[in-house]
């Protein structure tokens, strides 16, 4: 049985509908929020500032943590047990690798610059909003970068290649299901972040990635309004 | 075929295209990526003749030699005090920079400055590190007393002072208030505690419209009407820092 249309009528290649702002947090360095569908995500900066225990210090450059956490109601089942897990310390460590590349720490030896990133309620493609925001956050923070970073999930429900899934088409059980999370830089088009999980041919991945680097031009310009939007006008 | 695709004062965000082709060069916050010019964090653009530079929006102070900072003492030990920069990175005050006095070996240098004080201090030196020398010798550095601090970007901290001294100066002689300002984003306020008030008022609106045009005006208005009386154009004193 082949997968014909999606639950809430987007096309294929439609993401779910985007918003973001930024300095949603008045007492972060930088902080921004990105909501795609039903998934929230808030990012605050804070730094740079001195970077204890000391061994962890690098003496070249500054250090970029990451926390991704989502709250213990954000879930739509069973609630999330608070605190650190396997699964959020992986995404933690993801969200930073799609970052680095565009961040320039050289300025802040031995210092660490701290990204919070905290969910409020969540539907599948949570790293990816994690990503968006973080990015938006550090631009806001006044970071030298040298682009943003957009992410989407793209992947495959049976026989056709999907933008942006939510939860139930992760959960599709009638056929083959494969969840494939980019973070690209938009202006280069260099991927930073590729992850995959399901069963997948070669030339869907092929698809997908085109797929996902069109999406991500579209989530670059949600995220270029909101950082304009933050200095727009006189209060 | 060169171009520039952004007017002056326009906000960019970081990868933003400024300019296509070889005629122009990137400035301070920018960087060429093949033909293009791309913007290399968040700011305003600023076209100079052929290089076009970013005038920056946030971030945190990164310290500078001879920049006057305000400081608190965070730690008091043998040969001098440790500060507080409101950045990444604390200052050293040595015993021989902390005053003109002579300071007796094992004199109790918490009679000088005690820890949680206030100091106007002036960057002798900034290592690669970022290992930070102050000195409290040189006109108007100071201990702080009384008063209150207020908080600010330290982008804005220029747009506070305005050009040779005039914004600080229309605001004290509007309130009647002293007023020192720290580099590193720490303004120190001393006056009748309305009038402190709204000198915080103040710096907090130069703070969230600094970016746009038409500043100093808006700042007298607000003034004019908060306090009633007309302030006079005057010429800036420079007393800034």
């Amino acid at each position: 049985m082949a997968y014909k249309k999606r639950k809430d009528n987007r096309g294929f290649d439609e993401s779910r509908p985007m918003s973001a702002e930024v300095g949603v947090i008045k007492k972060a360095d930088g902080s921004a929020l990105f909501k795609v569908g039903n998934t929230w995500a808030y990012a605050a900066v804070y730094g740079p500032k001195d970077l204890y225990p000391k061994f962890l210090q690098n003496p070249k450059k500054g250090v970029l943590r990451c926390h991704y956490n989502m709250l213990p109601f954000s879930s739509g089942s069973d609630r999330v047990r608070p605190g650190g897990s396997r699964r959020s310390k992986e995404i933690s460590m993801v969200t930073q690798k799609a970052i680095l590349p565009v961040l320039n720490l050289d300025d802040f030896p031995n210092a660490v610059v701290d990204v919070f990133i905290e969910l409020p309620q969540t539907e599948a493609g949570s790293r990816c909003a994690g990503i968006c925001a973080a990015s938006m956050a550090l631009a806001d923070a006044g970071f030298d970068m040298k682009d943003l970073v957009s992410a989407v999930s793209v992947g495959r429900v049976d026989d056709k290649i999907l933008v942006d899934l939510d939860y139930a088409e992760e959960a599709y059980d009638e056929g083959p299901v494969a969840d494939i999370p980019v973070a690209m830089l938009p202006n280069s088009g260099e991927i930073s972040l590729l992850q995959m999980d399901g069963l997948v041919k070669k030339d869907m991945i092929k698809e997908a990635l085109e797929k996902a680097k069109k999406a991500c031009l579209e989530i670059y310009e949600v995220q270029k309004k909101a950082l304009k939007a933050k200095y727009a006008k006189v209060k | 075929m060169s171009e520039i695709l952004v007017k002056n004062k326009d906000i960019v965000v970081p990868g933003e295209k400024l300019a296509e082709g070889m005629d122009y060069l990137p400035g301070q916050g920018a960087y060429r990526d093949g033909e293009n010019i791309l913007a290399g964090r968040l700011g305003l653009a600023s076209v100079d003749g052929k290089a076009i530079k970013l005038i920056s929006l946030a971030g945190r102070y990164s310290p500078k030699k001879n920049d006057t900072i305000i400081c608190t003492i965070a730690d008091v030990n043998f040969s001098g005090w440790r500060l507080n920069t409101n950045c990444a990175y604390s200052a050293m005050l040595s015993m021989k920079d902390g005053s003109s006095d002579f300071i007796q070996r094992g004199a109790d240098l918490t009679q000088y400055y005690d820890i949680g004080d206030y100091i106007v201090c002036k960057i002798t030196n900034v290592t690669s590190q970022k290992l930070i020398d102050v000195s409290m010798k040189g006109p108007g550095l100071r201990k702080l007393k009384g008063g209150r601090i207020v908080k600010v970007n330290t982008n804005k901290v220029p747009r506070i002072i305005g050009k040779q001294g005039s914004m600080v100066s229309m605001i004290k002689q509007a309130t009647g208030c002293q007023i020192t300002v720290g580099q590193n984003g720490l303004v120190w306020v001393q006056g009748e505690p309305k009038a402190e008030i709204l000198v915080v008022k103040t710096i907090e609106k130069i703070a969230e419209e600094s970016h746009l045009s038409g500043l100093t005006d808006r700042i007298k208005v607000f003034l004019e009407k908060e306090t009633g009386t007309k302030i006079e154009a005057k010429q800036g004193d420079n007393h800034g820092v």
